[in-house]
């Protein structure tokens, strides 16, 4: 099997809205696939109907070879993921939130163990690991999320706008550690940035979305050829345009909040 | 079900690790103890009730499980709104398991509470009926902090922030404790609030600890354990339904 993820006419409508619009595209195994667009297109929307947080209205997906819709704890113990936000629990130390994460994903003590220790080295925070989390700056957060993400060894790791809000060292940082997991452990890597030098360095592939439809797709090189553009961030904004968007998702997440405590 | 310990262990270790909150929700049992227990102690006994104290423990008991029962099952609002929740929500387990964790988590916290008010209230005068039940009242402890932080997660699975917690206390939760039974004997009442009083789970979990605790029930034990066990099965099969439907 060459793709990893397999996604056809995909389509997530709420309720007046159409999030994501019929999107087809594959990520190799193996490969640094980028997934990039303008604020409120598409992007998280797809990333959670891809790791089992959203139902797909229609379309099909492929994960593995699983379906995330109907063999969801397959699916899921496929991945690992970064979300946008912090998802790690403050109250508890960097080693016992990696190690309730080993936990769920039924990792054996002995090897929960060692990989904790190699991964808390690897994203250089092992000697912080009894602190508890509240006490982290946001890129030592990061960092940790990052080390959870591989945890537990998965085919593919989601990482949404995993870089926003750090400091450049930080983020180079990131790149780094992804760039060689993905090289040592064959990690398949699927992410989601606003920054498009970085997702030009790493990259293999880039597909862009905008409206809820993939508008372009291939090698930043095939984008920027296509486009007559010198730099993928000018090949962006050809694309999806140079006005600024509403995040219109959020918009309607939070009508829908105040509609019910209007009742 | 390595997940359900992982989930339950969570909760301990965060409840030991917060000694605040132990400390904190101490004050409204304490408050509750010296106002009611010593305030109207004298007119109950006038009244030919006996003594109120040895009356009210139970309930002062119970209430301290309820509220932080409730407390621990709506904390799934927190951990949707600091992000943790997804974290669980994308683990290869199914939901319910996830869901059965943090609920018998949260009881366990309760449960521990409720057993710190228990050993305060014999500085207040409390004296036990009978040591050899007291297996029992933990029981009926048990079951009051299952059914109450299932409840608290089914609630919290279906909001999606804090906005409508005003609205869970003074319409929920208070009620729950004030139409229990807590505060009052059931004989005399009016024939509404008794009507309401049946109707509230609470009142079932108050009578299994006066009764086991301090030699009266009214309804008997045997149907206090049956109708709060019903009920603990129905709510805990409801927040798992609940839970694994959330979409984040």
């Amino acid at each position: 099997m060459d793709n990893i993820i397999e996604i056809k006419n995909l389509t997530k409508k709420f309720k007046n809205f159409t999030a994501v619009d019929g999107i087809t595209f594959d990520v190799k195994k193996g490969e640094i696939f980028s997934f990039l667009g303008p604020n409120g297109a598409g992007k998280t929307t797809t990333i959670k109907m891809l790791t089992t947080l959203a139902s797909p209205t229609s379309g099909s997906i492929l994960i593995n070879g699983f379906d995330p819709a109907k063999q969801q704890n397959q699916a899921r113990a496929s991945f690992g993921i970064v979300f946008q936000d912090p998802s790690l629990d403050d109250e508890l130390t960097a080693y016992e939130n990696l190690n309730m994460h080993g936990m769920l994903y039924k990792i054996k003590v002995k090897e929960r163990r060692e990989r904790i220790k190699q991964l808390l080295n690897f994203v250089e925070l092992w000697d912080r690991k009894d602190d508890l989390v509240k006490h982290f700056s946001g890129g030592m957060k990061r960092r940790l999320e990052i080390a959870r993400g591989f945890l537990h060894h998965p085919k593919i790791l989601f990482l949404d706008e995993p870089t926003i809000g750090l400091d450049p060292q930080t983020r180079n940082h990131i790149w780094e550690y992804l760039k060689k997991m993905n090289k040592e452990e064959g990690t398949t890597v699927f992410l989601t940035t606003h920054y498009m030098e970085e997702a030009e360095k790493v990259s293999s592939r880039i597909a862009i979305i905008d409206h809820g439809k993939i508008i372009a797709q291939g090698t930043s090189e095939e984008l920027k050829k296509s486009t007559k553009t010198n730099s993928l961030e000018e090949a962006f904004l050809k694309l999806t345009g140079s006005e600024i968007r509403e995040e219109t998702v959020k918009n309607q997440v939070m009508t829908g909040h105040a509609r019910v405590w209007r009742k | 079900m390595i997940a359900i310990y992982t989930l339950w262990l969570r909760e301990v270790k965060k409840y030991f690790r917060s000694k605040s909150r132990i400390i904190g929700s101490l004050g409204q049992p304490l408050l509750f103890l010296v106002a009611l227990g010593f305030g109207l102690g004298p007119i109950f006994k006038a009244a030919g009730q006996g003594d109120y104290i040895q009356f009210l423990v139970p309930g002062i008991i119970s209430m301290s499980i309820l509220f932080l029962a409730i407390f621990s099952g709506i904390s799934v609002i927190w951990d949707r709104q600091f992000g943790y929740l997804k974290e669980t929500l994308v683990a290869p387990v199914p939901r319910w398991q996830i869901m059965f964790g943090r609920t018998l988590g949260g009881a366990t916290v309760a449960v521990l509470q409720g057993i710190i008010v228990f050993a305060i209230s014999f500085a207040f005068g409390f004296r036990i009926h009978s040591f050899g039940l007291f297996l029992e009242a933990f029981v009926f402890m048990s079951l009051v902090a299952l059914i109450f932080t299932a409840l608290g997660t089914a609630i919290a699975s279906v909001l999606e922030d804090m906005h409508g917690f005003q609205l869970i206390m003074n319409f929920l939760v208070m009620p729950i404790f004030f139409l229990s039974g807590a505060l009052f004997p059931l004989a005399g009442l009016p024939k509404v609030l008794k009507t309401i009083v049946m109707f509230d789970p609470m009142s079932y979990g108050v009578d299994g600890l006066r009764g086991t605790l301090g030699g009266i029930s009214q309804f008997g034990l045997f149907t206090d354990f049956w109708i709060l066990s019903v009920i603990v099965v129905v709510l805990i099969s409801v927040g798992s339904y609940v839970f694994s439907k959330i979409q984040v």
